[in-house]
């Protein structure tokens, strides 16, 4: 990554990804559904979800799954709020699981030690290593055999998900792991999982476990 | 209403020269792109930011002016980058209030104000 665009990262007067965390900071407290409750009446100021976005994705036992933070949210819209759940890429989700993550900053990704965890790692890993699309490339082609690489005029990262949600300079606007992994999917001609399919949710969950140790960095920016 | 993140320092000393940053969400849409679909995007840009300040009128003095000092101001076009960042600086002489505002496309008009305390 450029020094240009670890700057921008790391000041949050320039980050534009603040612009979103703001808007989720807001929306942390602002009454919704029936009920009138905020994601704050129930968990208290936005500072107590410290350590929560270095867990994730997690199982979860009300859902009989894992899922990710930004399901987490929607889990809380619908059955704490009563109100319905925003679609992926929505803005106001986004602007929440960036604040969420925010409180995380420069805490070691942490995935907690579940059976059914391991498994999502396990089937991520085996969908990591597949080679994929008409240009016939795995993951771990390209973001360890050929990390520091390049492809066209980028540098290809090793592919570690520690900063999302993110800023990309390419989106002008913040976007979710899951769009980021879809982009890479569609760059080797491949047909992208659907968002919110179980093999992103497993992918993430073995990228999480790849990166584990490693500082989280919400809001990145990257090209 | 745009989303804006404004950082002016809380206090300045008399003479300070003081950094000022200003981040406001928007598209900036050319109307030269083409949806997935292949229908032309509506043209939507600020097409100028401007900043003023406005001195702290002391409560015997007749001065009546509230409309202030242009400070900086920036005309924009397409091809300026969307969720557009201006940084700029003033020379802190008195304490007043700093009146930012965002013009363009489809009405936008917003003003933000910022108080700035000159000791
Ligand atoms: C009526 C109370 C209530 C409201 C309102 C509520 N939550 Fe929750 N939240 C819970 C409960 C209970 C849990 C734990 C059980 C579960 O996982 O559903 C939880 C869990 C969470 C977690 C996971 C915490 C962890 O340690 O893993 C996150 C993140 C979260 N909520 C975010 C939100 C957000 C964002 C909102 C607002 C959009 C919100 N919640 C609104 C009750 C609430
Ligand atoms: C053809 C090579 C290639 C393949 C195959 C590929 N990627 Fe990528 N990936 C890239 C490049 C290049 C970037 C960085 C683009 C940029 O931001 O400039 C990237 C970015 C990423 C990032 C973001 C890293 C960050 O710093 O935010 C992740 C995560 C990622 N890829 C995961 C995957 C996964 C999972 C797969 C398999 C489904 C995959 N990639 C397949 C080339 C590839």
């Amino acid at each position: 990554m450029q020094p240009s665009t670890q700057a921008l990262q790391k000041d949050d007067t320039q980050n534009p990804a603040m612009l979103w965390v703001k808007a989720g900071e807001a929306l942390w407290n602002k009454p919704e559904g029936a009920a009138a409750k905020s994601c704050a009446s129930c968990h208290g100021e936005i500072g107590r979800m410290k350590s929560v976005a270095t867990r994730y994705p997690a199982y979860s036992s009300t859902q009989a799954k894992v899922i990710n933070l930004s399901q987490q949210v929607n889990l809380c819209r619908v059955t704490q709020q009563q109100v319905s759940q925003w679609p992926a890429e929505h803005e106001s989700l986004l602007g929440l699981e960036a604040a969420i993550a925010k409180e995380s900053r420069g805490l070691p990704i942490s995935p907690p030690t579940q059976s059914q965890l391991a498994d999502a790692q396990t089937r991520g890993e085996a969908l990591f290593n597949q080679r994929i699309g008409q240009v016939d490339l795995s993951c771990r082609d390209c973001h360890e055999t050929l990390a520091g690489r390049k492809l066209g005029g980028n540098v290809i990262p090793q592919g570690h998900a520690t900063g999302y949600p993110i800023y990309r300079l390419e989106w002008q606007s913040v976007g979710s792991l899951q769009r980021r992994l879809r982009g890479c999917m569609t760059a080797v001609r491949a047909e992208p999982y659907a968002h919110g399919a179980s093999e992103l949710i497993d992918l993430e969950a073995y990228l999480a476990k790849r990166a584990a140790g490693m500082k989280l960095e919400t809001p990145g920016v990257r090209p | 209403m745009a989303r804006t993140l404004i950082t002016v320092p809380r206090t300045a000393r008399r003479d300070e020269i003081i950094e000022i940053r200003a981040l406001v969400q928007h598209s900036m849409e050319t109307g030269y792109r083409r949806s997935s679909e292949g229908d032309l995007l509506p043209r939507d840009l600020i097409r100028r930011f401007t900043c003023r300040f406005v001195p702290r009128v002391a409560a015997n003095s007749s001065a009546t002016s509230t409309a202030g000092d242009l400070i900086f101001a920036a005309t924009f076009h397409a091809a300026i980058a969307a969720n557009p960042y201006l940084s700029f600086n003033l020379r802190a002489t008195t304490s007043g209030t700093l009146v930012f505002s965002w013009e363009g496309d489809n009405g936008l008009a917003q003003t933000e104000t910022v108080s700035l305390l000159v000791a």
